[in-house]
């Protein structure tokens, strides 16, 4: 049985079916995002000012991330008027640099969230503490490449301080050692709202380069078909992807800027 | 594809291009801003979120092609507009319920 109104309009609705049901899933994915902003809107308002920290994480890799992600809607939106002006190798190299482009995304991602599980804030016995990245451990000691601190307050605006303070390599004793958390979502509800909106973001992206890449790979044989209806296909995985990109444009600056 | 079709889509890529161009900027002048101390740190959520909403309108009216959309596609997004700005409301409206300073970690 063929699927109806995939490539004509519906007249009821003068759209074809997968049109419809793309910005239906749109409009529930707004009101997912919108529920987590509104958490953290919440959260943010009733955090004591100086202990929601800023300057957590690396601006400059942060907007090189935002670029790479609107790099790829452009590819994305250049791939389907490939396929509008008939012109199928064009195609293929505008959704593959898409593919490419949510390929660094990840990994770039990646790269952050290792970033932060390799952080790590030492409480030890003689009320100091000690903020770093772990260069190694062992039972006896540990050792971080990071810096001392008299207070916790020190550790929260970090924008504030710039490069001001100096990182060193300290050697730690584990008997010297009260508590050693690293800078998860278990860390502080800045981080906990950052990991959840990143990696919801993340697993969006991850979908959607994966659906890009069958209609790259295995899918674009129903071009040679009906090629008005893989066209449709393509703005359909688009529509999805530039709803990722505008997730983002408000993700960078609430999380990395504010 | 006639000579016509083919002037049709090569405006609309010039048009996506120009789009791109103002996104980079967009991104750019949002960094830049977010160093610039406007006097309080509202105001200067209020600059980023404004120049966040004009990226993502951009990336929506061209991008997603809704300068030119069908009315069923502006209803969708007018019933989550609706509900998505109630849900900003009830979010706003309860900061005065909200007991200060007790997020503390």
């Amino acid at each position: 049985m063929d699927i109806p109104y995939t490539v004509e309009a519906r007249p009821d609705t003068g759209l074809y079916n997968a049109k419809v049901g793309i910005w239906l899933f749109l409009a529930s994915e707004v009101m997912l995002f919108g529920a987590l902003f509104s958490a953290y809107i919440l959260l943010r308002v009733g955090a004591t000012g100086d202990l929601w920290p800023h300057g957590w994480l690396n601006i400059p890799i942060g907007t090189f991330n935002t670029l790479v992600l609107i790099t790829s809607s452009i590819t994305t939106v250049m791939a389907w008027a490939s396929l509008k002006m008939n012109q199928f190798g064009r195609f293929k190299f505008f959704h593959a640099c898409t593919i490419l482009l949510s390929l660094a995304f990840v990994c770039v991602k990646s790269y952050e969230y290792h970033d932060k599980f390799t952080h790590y804030e030492i409480h030890l016995t003689d009320g100091r503490i000690a903020d770093g990245h772990l260069v190694k451990s062992t039972p006896e000691q540990v050792i971080i490449h990071g810096r001392f601190v008299e207070d916790r307050k020190e550790l929260f605006d970090l924008r504030a301080q710039g490069a001001s303070h100096t990182h060193e390599e300290i050697t730690l004793p584990r008997a010297q050692i009260k508590t050693m958390e690293n800078y998860g979502p278990w860390h502080h509800t800045y981080l906990a709202v950052y990991f959840t909106l990143t990696g919801l973001h993340a697993l969006h992206v991850i979908g959607g380069a994966l659906v890009i890449g069958f209609l790259w790979g295995p899918g674009s044989k129903l071009w040679r078909q009906d090629p008005d209806r893989f066209t449709n296909r393509v703005e359909i995985s688009g529509l999805f992807w530039h709803f990722v990109d505008l997730v983002w444009i408000f993700l960078f600056p609430v999380l990395y800027l504010l | 594809m006639n000579h016509e079709e083919a002037e049709h889509f090569a405006q609309h890529v010039r048009r996506y291009l120009y789009v791109f161009y103002a996104l980079l900027f967009g991104t750019l002048i949002t960094v830049g801003a977010s160093y610039i101390p406007f006097g309080n740190r509202e105001l200067n959520i209020g600059v980023a979120l404004l120049i966040a909403l004009g990226k993502a309108s951009l990336v929506g009216c061209y991008f997603m092609h809704l300068v030119s959309e069908r009315k069923m596609i502006y209803g969708i997004l007018g019933v989550t507009a609706f509900f998505f700005l109630g849900l900003m409301f009830l979010t706003i409206a309860s900061f005065s319920d909200l007991p200060r300073n007790s997020v503390t970690h």
